[in-house]
């Protein structure tokens, strides 16, 4: 990809603390932004505050990560088309509640696997088409193993990340790179009032930088505090009959 | 959702344990500016508890975007959080910058709003209020009201150098300068003492920025030796040929931090003694007229993150008062003599004409601001409580921003403007609604 900078990059979920860390990360290395969100106009601060502090052009566009039908004309309408896609989309919901009822397992499992796949396929589909782009899905390292504590979420985000997997391995030699990224805990509006280690937590912005560098490095799966890495490591290799009598 | 946390300003005293909350957007915060005796802090840079809540805190740093900015009229509205370094960091690229400044950039608009902070050219173009056009302001209901010069004009003027205590200032619109480069054309005065001091700024009125750093230590014939130090924005055409390619653009310069609290006793008259001594003759040598980038001119300070820390974990405190220009000289040797005597060193000696201003609470006056950083202790206490004796008897008054332990006859006593303001938070239900350590300690 030649001239990266000019390269716009799109923000789905960018109402989130991660979204518009992002964006502005991508702004200040000069790359035009547009910031996909429901609700987009209630952006127009944020929209305002990039454009200001960078001096780049920054769009907002209404998405809804359920509405799957509708997704098809979102991508076309979108001009420039986006050389950078970047979702964010994920709720984490609440345990009990997916457990208790179906209508709330789903909300989880489709804003956290089918929507982000969907979206992330569709775009990929367009990037091999012109043989370049970058796709980057924000993944979570709950999708490693499946924990009492969280696994409708958890599976649902492990579904996205054998997803990314899958179309990563498919595109590498079509020119379309896609990364993904498994945070750990941020500090940010969804955590917020959790009693979160400190060393293990990572500011919005840390997560953007870890972004921004992964995606100039063309890496293929990174995990923002390395310490996650570690830890998953460890959890992933517990065996199961010792993990299921485990509280994780 | 609000949380415990012990907090302090700058000089890291007082301390004080207090409920913090750090809304997210102005219906978060509306749902908390009726709590009762809260004040809104931005990044914490008044010196003492100006920005510790009566019951609790409204961090306002989240409140933070650019909104609009007119290349026109040079206009720019932001919400409070918003650091002038971050207006720096945007516009000086694009030749603005700021009408006026403190000399650190780690201020909010908020906050400086809330001081109506000075800069250098005080005497020349006035505080920082003057280039502020409206701001938005929140009541106790959550309301939020549009005050400037036209509308709403006297909430608007308390709001000025009201220090938070008039309401939380959400946004505000903020008329930047034009500026050719962001470099400054420097000239060093060498003052031998007080007078020639005093002659050096009366004769550099016309300058746009004047300062002089003052040897507090420095008594007898050299009582109040200085170098006066005058700037300009150079023009584009006045830069050497190597920066005019691009003369908005100023070298990154390293940040150094402050790893850990320095010991209580590494600041002592010695050591002071010693840096004065050197800093002095440097600028005796040194090249009369010197270009220097905007970071270095403005914000030597900031270079260096967490200089606070640099008087020890007991932390430190400021005493900055303004003397009437009438008597300046004996008002100013007085202070000085008294600091020299104690022979409490202070670091930052910094002296500054202030031009007229009419304000309702604001700081600044005509005549001498000195400010003389000391770290805390009972000595340096005791001191101050003498330099407050002082400005009283030759008529000065003191900065709120800077304060950490003025008694409240002392403060109301040296500004009579205290009971009207005291009267008008009255008045409006203001004075339950919203309220700082320093509010309480000074009954304000």
């Amino acid at each position: 990809m030649t001239s990266e900078t000019s390269v716009p990059v799109l923000v789905l979920g960018a109402r989130s603390d991660i979204g518009l860390a992002i964006a502005h990360r991508f702004a200040a290395a000069e790359h035009p932004v547009i910031l996909a969100a429901r609700r987009a106009a209630e952006l127009d601060a944020d929209r305002s505050d990039i454009a200001l502090r960078h001096g780049v052009e920054v769009t907002l566009a209404e998405f809804d990560v359920l509405d799957t039908a509708a997704m098809a004309d979102f991508a076309a309408q979108l001009s420039p088309p986006p050389g950078i896609v970047i979702s964010v989309v994920g709720a984490m919901g609440d345990q009990a509640e997916s457990e208790a009822s179906l209508d709330a397992a789903t909300l989880v499992m489709r804003t956290n696997y089918e929507g982000p796949a969907l979206i992330l396929g569709h775009f990929a589909e367009l990037m091999a088409g012109k043989g370049s782009g970058v796709i980057v899905g924000v993944s979570s390292v709950a999708g490693d193993r499946g924990r009492a504590s969280n696994y409708v979420y958890g599976s649902a985000k492990a579904g996205f990340t054998a997803f990314l997997s899958g179309l990563r391995n498919r595109l590498a030699g079509k020119g379309v790179h896609v990364l993904t990224v498994k945070p750990g805990f941020v500090d940010t509006r969804m955590t917020e009032g959790m009693d979160l280690p400190q060393r293990l937590t990572a500011a919005p912005a840390e997560v953007a930088e870890a972004i921004f560098r992964a995606v100039a490095r063309r890496r293929n799966e990174i995990y923002v505090r390395r310490i996650w890495a570690l830890i998953m490591a460890v959890i992933r290799n517990i065996p199961e009959p010792i993990f299921k009598k485990t509280q994780l | 959702m609000m949380h415990r946390q012990v907090l302090s300003g700058w000089g890291r005293y007082p301390q004080k344990h207090c409920m913090v909350s750090a809304p997210r957007d102005a219906q978060e915060l509306a749902g908390l500016a009726g709590h009762g005796g809260v004040i809104a802090r931005g990044n914490g840079r008044a010196y003492g508890d100006s920005a510790v809540g009566g019951a609790a805190t409204l961090d306002m740093r989240r409140l933070n975007r650019m909104l609009s900015f007119d290349p026109d009229s040079g206009v720019l509205v932001a919400e409070a959080g918003v650091l002038l370094a971050d207006i720096i960091d945007a516009f000086l690229p694009r030749g603005w910058f700021l009408q006026v400044t403190p000399g650190t950039k780690f201020v909010s608009l908020g906050g400086a709003i809330a001081s109506d902070v000075h800069g250098k050219n005080h005497h020349r173009d006035g505080a920082f209020g003057s280039f502020v056009e409206w701001l938005d302001l929140m009541g106790p209901d959550g309301a939020v009201k549009r005050v400037s010069r036209r509308d709403n004009s006297q909430l608007f003027e308390w709001t000025l150098g009201g220090m938070g205590l008039t309401g939380i200032i959400l946004r505000a619109a903020l008329r930047l300068r034009p500026v050719q480069s962001a470099w400054i054309r420097q000239r060093t005065i060498v003052a031998e003492n007080l007078r020639a001091a005093i002659d050096a700024f009366e004769g550099a009125q016309e300058a746009t920025y004047s300062v002089a750093w003052i040897d507090c230590l420095a008594s007898g014939a050299a009582l109040g030796r200085s170098l006066v130090m005058l700037g300009e924005h150079a023009e584009a055409d006045e830069l050497p040929a190597a920066y005019r390619a691009a003369p908005l653009s100023s070298p990154l310069k390293r940040k150094r931090r402050v790893p850990f609290d320095a010991p209580a006793k590494a600041l002592n008259r010695h050591t002071v003694r010693a840096f004065n001594a050197l800093y002095w003759r440097k600028g005796c040598r040194g090249p009369a007229e010197t270009l220097i980038d905007w970071d270095t001119y403005f914000y030597p300070l900031d270079a260096i993150l967490g200089w606070n820390r640099i008087y020890g974990r007991r932390g430190f405190v400021q005493f900055q008062c303004v003397v009437p220009l009438d008597g300046a000289e004996r008002s100013l040797a007085a202070l000085l003599t008294e600091t020299a005597r104690a022979g409490q060193g202070s670091f930052l000696a910094v002296l500054k004409r202030l031009g007229a201003q009419e304000s309702r609470f604001s700081f600044p006056m005509e005549g001498y601001t000195l400010a003389l950083d000391f770290p805390a202790n009972p000595t340096t206490l005791a001191l101050l409580d003498r330099l407050d004796r002082i400005t009283l008897e030759h008529g000065g008054r003191f900065y709120l921003a800077k304060d950490a332990r003025l008694p409240a006859r002392t403060f109301h006593a040296a500004d009579p403007r205290a009971a009207e303001f005291v009267a008008m938070r009255q008045e409006a239900s203001l004075d339950r609604a919203f309220a700082s350590g320093q509010s309480n300690r000074l009954l304000l």
